[in-house]
Formats: C-alpha cells, sequence, structure tokens
C-alpha cells in the first residue's frame, strides 16, 4: 500500500530540485536528519555542562556575576559537614535501595514470570508506583508517616506492636528508613517489570531439563537463571543506580532534607544552597561533585556489561 | 513450576504476590480514600478509639471543590499537559530522524555520536539545573512553559533516539531498496516506506516520553515561578502547603486527579509502554 503511494509521488515529481539531490547523498541527509538533536543536547546539556563548571569557579550569587575564586567553593563544601552528611546518605541510600530493589524486583517478576488468571492485569497494576508522578505519590507516603495521624502507627497499634506514637519523619535514622522505604517502593515496579521481559527470554526447556536431571529450585535459579538474567540485570542496575544516586523528589517531599540537615542528598542540598539561598556557584560545585562518582559507575557498569557479552 | 501440595502454592506464589499488590498498591487506596473523607474524620488522631482508617461513611467533595474553585488546579492540568504534549512531538521527531540515520545510514564520526547520545541518556536532571536556570534566565524563557518544552527533550530524545534505533534496525534492507528502485528519493524512503513499519516503536516512545514529562519535577519548579504558570506537581507541592499547614483532603485530591490522566494515558498503552521500558532498557 505504502509502495504503491511513494511510486505515485515520485513519478509526478520526476526531475528532483537541488535541495533533494542533496538530501540524496547519505552524508548530508544524516547531517540534515541529526542537527535537531544536537542543536537541542549541545544548547541545553553540553552548554550548561561548561556553565556549571565555569561557576562553580566563581563566587556568583543571584544577580551578582561574581568572581574567579579557584576551587575555594570544592575546599568549602568538603569541609562542609552538612555535605559529608550528604555524601554519606547518597552512598547509603543508594546502597541499600538497589540491593532490597533487586531482590524484590527478581522476586516479584519471578512471580508474575507463571502462567496464571488476570496475568497481564496484574502486570499493568503493578506499574503504577512508576508511572504516576512521584512528587504526588510521595505525598500519600508522607501522609502515611504524619507524625499525628499515621495510619502505619495505627497498624501497629492495634497489632499490638508498639504502645506510643512513632514519629516517623521527626528522627534522623527514623526519617532515612521512610524515605528508603518509598524509594523501594517507587523502583521496584521498574526491576520487576524488565527483568521479566529477561526471564521470558530464558527458554522453559533449560529449566525442565535440569529439573529432570535432580536440580532442586534453589539450584536451578543459581546455576540457570541467574548467569542468564545477569546481562540484563547490569543494565537495569546501571539505569537504577544513577536514577537513584541523583534522586531529587522524594527527599525534598518527605523531608526537605531535615529533620536539622540529617537527610539530605546531593541534589536536595545543592537545591538548597543554590535555589533556597542563592549561593549559585556553590550550589553548582555541590551537583557537579556528583559528577565523578556517575562517571565511575557508568564507566565500571558499561565495562562489565562489555564482559558479560563478549563472554 | 510449583509441584506437589496445595499448601506451597499458597506459600510460594499467592501470599507473597498478596502482600506485594498490598505494599504497591496501598499508597493510591489511601490517596482515594483521604481525597474523599471530611476534614472532621481526617484529623482524628490515630489513637482515638472510634476512628476507622479504611473506610468513611460520609464522602464528601468538598477537597476536589476546593481545588478547582480555591486554587489554579485547572491550570495546572492544563500547563502540564501542554508541555507534556510538545515536548513529547519534538522528542519524537528529533528521536525518530536521528534513530533512522544513526542506525541505518553511514557516515563519518556515526559511532561516536551515537556514544554521546547515549552518555547524555545517563545525565540526571539534578546535575545540571542550576547552571540550566541561569540560561533560561538569559535566554528570557524564565517562568514559560517554552523553559520546560525545550529543556524536557535532553532527556527525552536520547532514549527516543535508542528506542528508535532497535525498531529501524529490525527493518530490512531490501523493503527500502526496492522503494529506491523504483525511483524515490532517500526522503521519500524513510517518510513513506520505513518510518511507517517503526509505528509502534513510535508509540512505545511517545508514551514513555509523555509519562517521563508528566512526571519531571525539578526543572518545573526551579524555572517556573508564578503560581499560573506551573504544572500539576509543582502547584500541588508550593500552593496546597502554606508554611507548615499541610492541607491533606485537597492534597490528596490534587494528587489523585494530577494521576489520573497520566494513568488513562498508560492504561490505553500498556503494552507499548513495557515495550518502551524494556526497549529502553535492553536497547
Amino acid at each position: 500500500m505504502a509502495i504503491s503511494a511513494v511510486s505515485d509521488t515520485t513519478l509526478r515529481e520526476a526531475p528532483p530540485p537541488r535541495r533533494q539531490r542533496l538530501l540524496e547523498d547519505e552524508r548530508w541527509l544524516a547531517f540534515v536528519l541529526l542537527v535537531p538533536t544536537i542543536v537541542l543536547l549541545g544548547m541545553f546539556i553540553a552548554y550548561p555542562f561548561m556553565r556549571g563548571i565555569l561557576l562553580s569557579v566563581t563566587s556568583s550569587r543571584v544577580g551578582i556575576p561574581g568572581d574567579f575564586v579557584g576551587l575555594a567553593n570544592f575546599y568549602k563544601i568538603f569541609n562542609d559537614g552538612i555535605f559529608r552528611t550528604a555524601v554519606y546518605n547518597t552512598f547509603l541510600y543508594t546502597g541499600v535501595t538497589t540491593v532490597f530493589k533487586l531482590a524484590l524486583g527478581l522476586w516479584l517478576a519471578m512471580l508474575l514470570n507463571r502462567n496464571f488468571r488476570g496475568k497481564a492485569f496484574m502486570r499493568a497494576f503493578i506499574l503504577l508506583p512508576f508511572i504516576i508522578p512521584t512528587v504526588l505519590s510521595t505525598f500519600a507516603w508522607k501522609w502515611m508517616f504524619d507524625p499525628t495521624f499515621s495510619v502505619l502507627n495505627w497498624l501497629l497499634y492495634h497489632f499490638g506492636l508498639i504502645t506510643g506514637r512513632i514519629n516517623w519523619l521527626g528522627d534522623p535514622d527514623l526519617a532515612m528508613i521512610s524515605i528508603i522505604i518509598v524509594n523501594i517502593w517507587r523502583g521496584v515496579p521498574f526491576f520487576a517489570i524488565s527483568l521479566l521481559a529477561g526471564l521470558q527470554t530464558i527458554s522453559p526447556e533449560l529449566n525442565e531439563a535440569a529439573a529432570i536431571d535432580g536440580a532442586k529450585p534453589w539450584q536451578r535459579f543459581w546455576h540457570i537463571t541467574w548467569p542468564l538474567l545477569l546481562p540484563v540485570t547490569m543494565v537495569v542496575m546501571l539505569f537504577s543506580v544513577i536514577q537513584t544516586f541523583a534522586d531529587f523528589q522524594i527527599v525534598y517531599v518527605m523531608t526537605g532534607g531535615g529533620p536539622a540537615n540529617a537527610t539530605h542528598l546531593f541534589a536536595t542540598y545543592a537545591y538548597q544552597i543554590g535555589v533556597g539561598t542563592g549561593l549559585l556557584s556553590e550550589g553548582a560545585a555541590i551537583s557537579l561533585a556528583m559528577f565523578p562518582v556517575l562517571f565511575l559507575i557508568v564507566v565500571l557498569q558499561l565495562l562489565y556489561i562489555r564482559r558479560v557479552e563478549v563472554r | 513450576m510449583i509441584e506437589g501440595a496445595r499448601w506451597r502454592k499458597w506459600v510460594f506464589f499467592y501470599v507473597p504476590m498478596a502482600l506485594f499488590l498490598l505494599f504497591l498498591l496501598f499508597p493510591f487506596y489511601w490517596m482515594v480514600i483521604t481525597s474523599v473523607r471530611p476534614d472532621g474524620e481526617l484529623y482524628r488522631p490515630w489513637n482515638s478509639s472510634n476512628y476507622n482508617p479504611f473506610w468513611t461513611w460520609k464522602p464528601t467533595w468538598d477537597h476536589v471543590r476546593y481545588l478547582f474553585e480555591e486554587t489554579l488546579f485547572a491550570s495546572w492540568l492544563w500547563n502540564t499537559t501542554f508541555i507534556a504534549l510538545a515536548s513529547t512531538a519534538i522528542s519524537l521527531v528529533c528521536g525518530v530522524f536521528a534513530g533512522y540515520a544513526l542506525s541505518r545510514l553511514n557516515f563519518p564520526f556515526a559511532g561516536s555520536l551515537g556514544t554521546a547520545i547515549f552518555i547524555t541518556y545517563l545525565v540526571p536532571q539534578t546535575l545540571l539545573f542550576i547552571p540550566l536556570a541561569e540560561i533560561i534566565r538569559n535566554y528570557r524563557l524564565g517562568d514559560t512553559p517554552w523553559s520546560l518544552i525545550l529543556t524536557y527533550p535532553t532527556f527525552l530524545i536520547p532514549f527516543c533516539t535508542w528506542i528508535m534505533m532497535g525498531y529501524f534496525k529490525a527493518v530490512p534492507k531490501e523493503l527500502e531498496e526496492c522503494a529506491r528502485i523504483d525511483g524515490a528519493s532517500r526522503w521519500q524512503a524513510m517518510l513513506y516506506i520505513v518510518i511507517p513499519v517503526a509505528v509502534p516503536g513510535i508509540l512505545s516512545a511517545g508514551i514513555f516520553a509523555f509519562t517521563l514529562s508528566w512526571n519531571e519535577f525539578i526543572y518545573a519548579l526551579v524555572f517556573l515561578s508564578s503560581p499560573e504558570q506551573k504544572t500539576v506537581p509543582v502547584g500541588v507541592t508550593s500552593e496546597l502547603i502554606r508554611g507548615d499547614v499541610f492541607y491533606w483532603g485537597p492534597l490528596m485530591a490534587g494528587a489523585l486527579l494530577g494521576s489520573i490522566p497520566v494513568a488513562i494515558a498508560y492504561s490505553f498503552f500498556v503494552e507499548h509502554y513495557v515495550a518502551g521500558l524494556t526497549g529502553s532498557v535492553k536497547g
């Protein structure tokens, strides 16, 4: 159908104008097709990145251009107790949530990989935490963790597990745990659905053959499913680790970095300094401090993925 | 694959599955029930005796009415829709073109360009928001929808390109060559032969891009300042909390209504969304 439509139009436009002849050249066509992408990414990623580096070595504030100060901003933040807490929190947050998201996501993926009624429906519902705007669903969690009206406290109280109230977001450790729970909640569906796609590419015959040979379920998982799933797992982890490391929304809504700046991550602290107090260059320095770590994660994971794929 | 007694199926399948569903969906139930619960019931301490948190016998529309009459919620919804659709459209055009060029054309630096686009895929928004805010101000785009329509493609184009490359690679070269022998130009062969075959990919990339731009928060928070310009996530955050006072009823109603459009869009294209999600991971 489409083919006949083309031959009709081409017959009518027999002599191609110069512009069209240029597009016949593969290089020119590629160039024309790539220009919009390169312009947008250049203007709003590459250029801001350069600007960020320049900003971080000056003393700019909102409305004041500032002077060149070298690495003073970096020196200042590395000696800042809150920044150190934020660095520690970010690593803790990323590490703990990734372990849980991987374990729970894999478990859920294996449950979904069975045949049962309403499977497609179930899969659609399970993705909801990932689809719904994070800020909005995090408000539901904040309301569930509310010190006075918490439904979680109500449940724990009525099951006889607690006698007094738990002030979830008022205590630094509990606040960190709360944030970690929300992040796990949000991330499990992504892991589960991506890993499910990976599981579906593994031929069930492999597992059946191993079962006939007498392999226990746990052995089958460890020696067959896990190694075959590893490449997909690594890519999913790469995306998740980067997103979690640079997370902003959950902490911003749940605690705003409080109580007493105990739950800041890189991004929320950069926001507080850069936008909240208007110290632009210091804020830029804080968020740029994420870059070496992100870069390292990407390089390591890509190298690992390549090794797995070659093998 | 579960052999043996019936109880095994309960222990290894039904119970874990039910717990997962409870964990993943309870917050949404909580959103719904809070948004129709009258204030008198809402602010009853958790340990008072006659309190049943899971149900209400006196549902009310007050919170929804408050949202539409006392706040600019309707304009936030409109802003979010417009921004999400416009940035998705821009990203799709760019992504389809770039994906076509990178997967089907030979030109110098194709490999390194592909890698560069993949790396921008991994740049989180929180890395660049401060210098970007300055640039937006210099271009005089601050506090307009264009500040978001032009910046959202930075995280949408890379994965649109990525998904489209996957789909374009699957289209056989012969199909395009046939059309060219029949006299079609390269441009026409792309537009009328290759792109129509990749429509499922465009849908996947589109629905994924739409949900991502509907959910975006930090750029919208930093670039927009006047209440009537805001998107739903930012409007709900900044206008329904006054100091330390949270208007929980309207907040939850706003969270619910702000989620419904994206949930509807998602429900129509679940399969495409899942294909986009897994495609964006596998590449």
